[in-house]
């Protein structure tokens, strides 16, 4: 057996695979079918300070090897996962990763400031909803915006942060290299590329947001790509994510510079997928005589 | 709520009408799990998302269970041309079921493919149940033997006249109740009909289930894409058709 331990800015995770959030609620339902501490982490469900309903319905359509969805932050709120959801987490021997929103940097620091005394292991600030009017990825397509809120919940929180990047940018290198100097201690990427689909019998949007966020194997190459480019221009570990669906997926995203990688839509197709990656890897590794995960990280050799 | 996944085969498959599709797979740890109303979440090869698919008979003792689908786009297409003997992946059993209280009547209103989920429900009350199922056409109405061989006392409406009632179940729900018979109503159908049985039944003062429909992602309550409006603690809230459902209290539901 291969080493899988990989450590996330102090956070030693006992494999690289996480389940991403919005994809696997508070791990309650997976782990109807397989222990969760067979995960390394789970990022929990967008949290944001105050409940939200997110958006009416339909918030889902399929796509060619892929889905758009549009939830819109459907959550309790920080308080009710505080009470409800984090105990049972701590309970078991999983890193808890608690992915955080907000509409202001207020907010964003507030969400901080609270989580910063509980048991989480590591903060996900997501700057990059595609699915809620007020901010969210309004943060994250912007260097000085993203810096900000960064800069901010820095001071408010001693937990390691790990940013998570929008894709619909110009040039994503340079967001994470502005969250980088402004206090990030990772990087996660690419939350969903916003996309639309239409009926063509109502000629209206299908989601009823109009617009949604793109995953599943159609973005996993340009996840890939946003991967490597940003794995070689910052020092801080990244976490690559979108679209993948098997271990050779996860490998390939570790050699284009991921130290983890998480895994969201997949879920949906086969519930087994995280547990199917680990297994993988871990054969992988064995057979090409790799003793210890990390030595892949970034280890792709460009021509 | 216990689940699982596994794969499994089709030993029975056959046409009952026109694009719709009875397939009975053997599948005993879901069977024997399996409560009226509950739904499996189906993956066809080739597509991302899983196709939630309402139970209609429930075999625990020979480890069988039936679903009856009709074909409305690819996924189910691509669902119907699976060949008895091969496997099918099947993710369940999911959600809450129907509860009526046991050995009260109990009224089941079925519309169109929203008739499948109500047979187990049938095979459990037996005499108890009066079934009032609707269907476009003569030629559409599927299942109405299997509801008379569980002894039901069966009422078919047509829209277009062609079988039975001319007319939809709403009309012949409303004379059924005009007699003053007690009992719960559990449905299941379009929105539009649902909303016009609560409503009915609520005139009556009759108490009701319906079984809901939204398109899904996980089917498991992790992802809460399925949501639907409901009211609960006297505020509107989204649930999610996987979870809370698909079976909510009709006074629950917010119609819109």
């Amino acid at each position: 057996m291969s080493c899988l331990k990989v450590n996330l800015a102090g956070v030693t995770l006992k494999n690289p695979v996480i389940t991403a959030s919005g994809c696997c609620g508070y791990g309650r339902e997976y782990d109807k079918l397989y222990p969760i501490e067979r995960l390394g982490g789970i990022s929990v469900k967008g949290t944001t300070l105050q409940e939200r309903q997110g958006n009416p319905p339909c918030r889902i359509a399929e796509t060619p090897s892929g889905m758009l969805n549009s939830v819109g932050l459907q959550n309790p709120g920080v308080e009710a996962f505080l009470q409800n959801e984090l105990p049972h987490l701590k309970s078991r021997d999983v890193v808890v990763i608690a992915n955080v929103a907000g509409s202001t940097v207020e907010e964003y620091c507030a969400i901080a400031e609270r989580l910063d005394s509980s048991g989480i292991d590591l903060l996900e600030v997501n700057i990059s909803c595609p699915n809620v009017k007020e901010g969210g990825a309004a943060f994250g397509t912007s260097c000085t915006s993203a810096a900000e809120v960064v800069a901010q919940m820095r001071r408010r929180t001693s937990k390691p942060m790990m940013v998570k990047l929008s894709p619909n940018v110009t040039d994503i290198v340079s967001i994470a290299r502005a969250v980088e100097d402004a206090g990030a201690d990772a990087v996660s990427l690419i939350n969903t590329l916003l996309g639309m689909r239409i009926d063509l019998k109502t000629r209206r949007p299908v989601l009823h947001n109009n617009v949604g966020g793109l995953s599943g194997p159609a973005v996993f190459p340009v996840a890939v790509r946003m991967v490597w480019q940003v794995a070689s221009a910052v020092k801080i570990p990244v976490v690559g994510m979108g679209g993948i669906s098997c271990w050779q997926d996860a490998i390939e995203m570790m050699l284009a510079g991921a130290r983890a990688v998480q895994i969201g839509a997949a879920l949906f197709t086969d519930p087994y997928t995280p547990v199917r990656v680990i297994e993988g890897m871990d054969a992988w590794l064995e057979e090409n005589g790799v003793s210890d995960v990390n030595e892949i990280v970034g280890a792709v050799r460009p021509w | 709520m216990a689940y699982l996944q596994g794969c499994y085969p089709l030993v029975g498959k056959e046409q009952i009408a026109a694009g719709v599709y009875s397939y009975t797979v053997s599948c005993p740890e879901i069977a024997s799990q399996a409560k009226p109303g509950q739904f499996v979440h189906i993956r066809v090869d080739g597509f991302s998302l899983r196709r939630p698919i309402s139970i209609c008979g429930i075999d625990a003792e020979n480890g069988l269970l039936r679903m009856v689908f009709e074909v409305r786009g690819r996924g189910t297409e691509a669902l119907s041309l699976v060949g008895q003997g091969q496997k099918i992946d099947l993710l369940g059993p999911l959600g809450n079921g129907f509860t009526p209280p046991s050995g009260q009547p109990v009224i089941l209103v079925g519309g169109g493919i929203g008739v499948p989920p109500l047979l187990e429900l049938a095979a459990r009350t037996g005499a108890n149940a009066t079934a009032i199922l609707g269907f476009r056409t003569a030629s559409a109405v599927i299942l109405a033997d299997a509801f008379r061989a569980h002894g039901c006392d069966l009422r078919i409406a047509t829209d277009d006249g062609s079988e039975g009632y001319h007319g939809f179940v709403t009309g012949l729900l409303e004379e059924h109740l005009a007699q003053g018979v007690p009992g719960m109503v559990c449905a299941c159908g379009p929105m539009a009909m649902l909303k016009g049985v609560v409503g009915i039944a609520e005139a009556y003062g009759i108490p009701t289930q319906v079984s809901l429909e939204e398109r899904m992602g996980c089917g498991v309550g992790a992802c809460l894409v399925c949501a639907c409006k409901t009211v609960r603690d006297g505020r509107e809230v989204f649930a999610h058709v996987c979870k809370d459902g698909p079976v909510f209290d009709g006074k629950e539901v917010v119609f819109e």
